[in-house]
Order: C-alpha cells, then sequence, then structure tokens
C-alpha cells in the first residue's frame, strides 16, 4: 500500500518537476555559471573568475543591497502592523463577511501591478487626486507626495499587502479558541492573550508572511520606478542596468546570484520551521 | 470560529476593514477617474469629461494587437497550467509518498523568486539554447512562476478529499482512468475552475516576467509600463481602465457559472 503510494506520488509529481527543471533549475544554472565568467562576455565557455563579485564588493552596488534590504524590512514592520488587526477581524470576528473581503483583495491582485502603481501616481502627484481635491475643496496647497523614499515603501506596502494578509489569516485562524477563552478566564487582560496565545501560536502564518513579503520586495523594481522616480537604485534596477544597457551579463548575473542566495537564506530559514500542510488546511 | 466581541469593537473591526479595501481599490478608482479626463495632462478636479480615449483606443491597431498577444499567452498559460497542476496537486496533497515535503518546498522555490530575476535566467537560457524569444517565449516564461501557483490552488482543494472515494470505486471494478474521470476530477473540479481563472489573470496582468522574455513583440502590461516611463499619455488610462473592465467582466462570469453549476448539482 505504502508502495503504491509512492509510486503514484511521483508520477504525479513528474510533469510539474520536469517543467521547472527545464525553466527554472536550468536557467538559474546559467546564471550560476555567468557569474564566474570575465565581464562583458557572452559565452560561458571561458576559464572561470571571481572578478564580478570584487566589482560588487569595490563599486557602490553593495549600497543598492542595502537599500533594497533596508526598504524590504521597512516594509515588512509597517505591513505587520497593518494587516495584524485586519486578519485578526477575518479569521475571528468577520465569518461570511470574510470571504467578501478575500473576494475583494484577490480582485486587485489580477490588475496589473503597473496600473494600480499608476493610479497611485495619478492621486499622488501635484495637481492629482489628493492635492488637487485639498486645493479645490478646502484650499490647502500641498506637494506632490512622490519621487522620494517614503513613496517606494508605500507602493511596496500596497502592492505586496495581500501577501501578508493571506498568510497571516491562515496563522490566526490555527489558534484555537478554547485556549484564549481559558487564558481570559484565567484573568490574563487582552495584551496578555496577544503576547502569549496569538502571536506564538499564529507564528506560522507570520513567518510565511514575512518570509514572502520580505522576497518579493528584495527583488521589486516597479515601485522605485514608477512612485520612487529612481530616487534610489534598488538591487533589481542594478541588474536589470547591467543586462541591457551595461550589456555586462556576467556582473548582471553575479548581482542576481547575490539577491539569490540572499533570499533563498531567508526562505530556507523559514520553510524550514513551518508545517506547510498544516498552513493549507490539512485536518 | 467567529468569537463575541463588544459592539464598539466591532464597529472598529469593519470600519477598518472598509478604509482598507477603499486604500485596495483608490489606484483603480483614479485610474477610471482619470480616463474620463479630457484633458491631455491629467488635473483634478476633472473639469470637463470625455469617452474620446476609449474611441481612439478602439481604432488603434497596436492596442487590437497587443490585446491578441496577451491573450494567446493568457490562453496557452491557463492550458498548461491546469493539465500540470492538477497531476501536481495530487502529488502536493493527496498521495503520502517519500519524497513529498521536499516537493513541497521545491514548488513554492520560484513563487518566491524575485520575478525579474526569473525573467533575466531565462532570456540567457533562451540565448543558451539558441531560441530567439517572440511571444511563445513568453508563454514559458509565465510557466515558471504560475504553475506553481496553479498547483497550490488545486490543491487546497485536494486536501479536502477523502482517499476512501477512490479505493471503493476502485473495489467496485473502475480501471485507473476510470477513477480519475469519475472520482477524483468532479472532486477537485471546483479548485480546477478556480486554478485555471488564476493562471489566466495572473499571465494576463504578469509584466516583469514578460518585460525581457517576449522579444520584439509586446503584451498589454509592457504597452502601458513603456507609456507610463516615457511621460503620460491619455490613453493609458483608457486602456488600463479597459483591463480592469476585462477582468471583472470574466469574474463575474466565471462566478455566475460555477454558482449555476453548483445549484444544478445540489437540487
Amino acid at each position: 500500500m505504502q508502495s503504491e503510494q509512492n509510486r503514484e506520488g511521483f508520477l504525479c509529481s513528474l510533469p510539474v518537476l520536469a517543467l521547472l527543471a527545464a525553466i527554472f533549475v536550468a536557467p538559474l544554472l546559467v546564471i550560476f555559471g555567468f557569474s564566474v565568467m570575465p565581464g562583458k562576455t557572452f559565452s560561458l565557455l571561458q576559464a572561470p573568475t571571481l572578478e564580478n563579485f570584487a566589482t560588487i564588493v569595490n563599486q557602490t552596488y553593495y549600497q543598492s543591497l542595502l537599500w533594497s534590504l533596508g526598504l524590504s524590512f521597512a516594509t515588512v514592520v509597517i505591513l505587520l502592523i497593518l494587516c495584524y488587526p485586519l486578519a485578526f477581524a477575518m479569521a475571528k470576528v468577520f465569518g461570511v463577511f470574510a470571504n467578501v473581503i478575500t473576494v475583494l483583495v484577490v480582485l486587485t491582485l489580477f490588475v496589473s501591478e503597473n496600473i494600480r502603481l499608476f493610479g497611485w501616481v495619478l492621486v499622488l502627484m501635484k495637481g492629482g487626486l489628493l492635492s488637487g481635491g485639498l486645493n479645490a475643496w478646502f484650499g490647502f496647497q500641498m506637494d506632490s507626495l512622490l519621487y522620494d523614499v517614503p513613496a517606494i515603501v508605500f507602493g511596496m506596502v500596497y502592492v505586496y499587502l495581500p501577501f501578508m494578509l493571506f498568510p497571516l489569516v491562515l496563522g490566526i485562524a490555527m489558534v484555537p479558541e478554547e485556549l484564549r477563552q481559558a487564558a481570559s478566564d484565567l484573568g490574563a487582560s487582552r495584551w496578555t492573550v496577544m503576547r502569549e496565545i496569538d502571536l506564538p501560536l499564529a507564528l506560522p502564518g507570520i513567518l510565511v508572511g514575512s518570509m514572502l513579503t520580505f522576497v518579493l520586495c528584495a527583488g521589486a523594481m516597479a515601485e522605485s520606478k514608477l512612485l520612487g522616480g529612481q530616487k534610489v537604485i534598488v538591487m533589481a534596477d542594478e541588474i536589470e542596468t547591467a543586462f541591457t544597457y551595461g550589456q555586462n551579463w556576467p556582473l548582471g548575473s553575479a548581482l542576481s546570484v547575490v539577491l539569490i542566495v540572499l533570499i533563498g537564506f531567508v526562505a530556507y530559514f523559514v520553510l524550514r520551521r513551518v508545517d506547510l500542510d498544516q498552513i493549507l488546511g490539512k485536518v | 470560529m467567529v468569537i463575541d466581541v463588544t459592539r464598539r469593537q466591532r464597529i472598529a473591526f469593519y470600519l477598518y476593514a472598509v478604509i482598507a479595501m477603499l486604500f485596495l481599490y483608490m489606484p483603480i478608482i483614479a485610474v477610471t477617474l482619470a480616463s474620463f479626463s479630457k484633458k491631455r495632462y491629467f488635473s483634478f478636479p476633472i473639469s470637463s469629461y470625455t469617452t474620446g480615449w476609449y474611441a481612439k483606443s478602439f481604432d488603434d491597431l497596436t492596442i487590437a494587437d497587443l490585446l491578441w498577444t496577451s491573450l494567446s499567452i493568457a490562453l496557452a498559460v491557463m492550458a498548461v497550467c491546469v493539465i500540470i497542476g492538477f497531476f501536481g496537486a495530487l502529488a502536493y496533497a493527496r498521495y503520502n509518498w517519500r519524497g513529498r515535503r521536499a516537493f513541497q518546498r521545491f514548488l513554492l522555490l520560484p513563487i518566491f523568486f524575485p520575478q525579474s530575476v526569473l525573467g533575466l535566467a531565462l532570456l540567457l537560457w533562451f540565448n543558451f539554447l539558441g531560441i530567439i524569444p517572440t511571444w511563445h517565449t513568453a508563454i514559458v516564461a509565465h510557466l515558471v512562476w504560475i504553475a506553481p501557483i496553479a498547483t497550490l490552488v488545486m490543491a487546497i482543494q485536494a486536501y479536502s478529499f477523502d482517499p476512501a472515494l477512490e479505493e471503493a470505486a476502485r473495489d467496485l471494478g473502475a480501471n485507473s482512468w476510470q477513477v480519475m474521470r469519475e472520482v477524483t476530477l468532479p472532486l477537485i473540479m471546483p479548485g480546477v475552475v478556480s486554478a485555471g481563472l488564476f493562471s489566466f489573470l495572473l499571465s494576463w496582468g504578469n509584466f516583469p516576467l514578460s518585460l525581457f522574455t517576449t522579444g520584439a513583440d509586446l503584451t498589454l502590461p509592457e504597452w502601458l509600463y513603456a507609456k507610463m516611463v516615457s511621460g503620460y499619455s491619455p490613453l493609458v488610462p483608457a486602456v488600463g481602465a479597459m483591463t480592469v473592465l476585462g477582468v471583472t467582466v470574466l469574474l463575474a462570469v466565471a462566478l455566475a457559472v460555477m454558482w449555476t453549476f453548483r445549484r444544478a448539482r445540489s437540487s
């Protein structure tokens, strides 16, 4: 019986595994290969070298990396604070209304990220919905809120909100109600219940949501381009420039490898502690 | 499970949810408003309204072309994702096999990956293989990210699946193919429909994966992005609003079909 399960499970996993081997693993190997080629070559058949990584350290590329990490960290913290009350309400208070919220949030995901960010440009620019409206109705003058670091964080908070919200909802839903009830019967205040029961038991959801948003932000580019006006150059930007204008595939590959290793490290660290069956609703 | 909260807390939670939804829909509202503004450069409050930009987009041959490209890619991605993801979901949730936990984690990797890096990696890979990128290669690029998502969506459905039903069918003399067609597929069907819908829509709106992998062809999101960074064009909000409308109509139809399907089955 178990051997049959092994065989059928393996057979069913084959198509998607074959697909990902051909279009996910293989391209990554090519990137790793190019990252150790001498600069500005387009062939994989040279003697390997570490000069691209030296370039990253010696030139200002590490600044972009720090910007990317800093912006991602800020976004994750803001998202945790903003999403927790909503996620709590969706898991514990709203009942059927939570489904309405879920559908509304998923709907926005299907509208291209570009269009939504462009919408924020229309809201936040000088003479846009916000400043134009305030000026026309209240006579309040204000400048454009765009093209600075807060605008980039704002854009990332907006775009990646669903990726924090849904894992949090799943995590909080895993907290058994009897336990919360028992704690408050024994005299725990609302804050104590949250600190001692909700947060530790919802931790898998919190971890997955934080990791997901962190990783997505670290590789994000559109927010800084459309809302940030290239005030800061983020990592994904540097990678794109190296590949396109720079025509330096090995350097771009080396930058990608740095990003990939970093993300892989975060993902491994988090996924090791999380049981996916439990989160996705296996009973 | 719903808990008891005071009336005040309940109101606060609902209010917070409404504000959050306003926040999520604000840019979409802004794009729609801007698409009706007559001025070449948008400013608010809008002084005069027009539907002219829509008429202009309809007449534009490039936009018809873009639509066709985006649609072809999305349909192809949907077809492949549903078929491959169906088996993937069974491996993910239904069978208790030896490599399952490793398989589950591996499948999540592409989803967590920065899409722009994935797109560039594929560009190098195509170059290595001697393939010239066109919209066909963009289908492949979308699959990297969307096939795992489709698998997950169907896996959630497959979790609620009772393996005893398959065994019962087999005991009653059904062969593997009959079990698959008569038992497994109908039970996972709602997941298959949502996964198909997800695949189509995520491909339709995708920009970072298309950017490096469509070669000389352009998809709608790519065109919109190019117009956005090169300066304002009044066609951008109009075309943007139309894609939003398209998505809404498609979802409404899908929901209606699913609803009638469920009603027909329960009665």
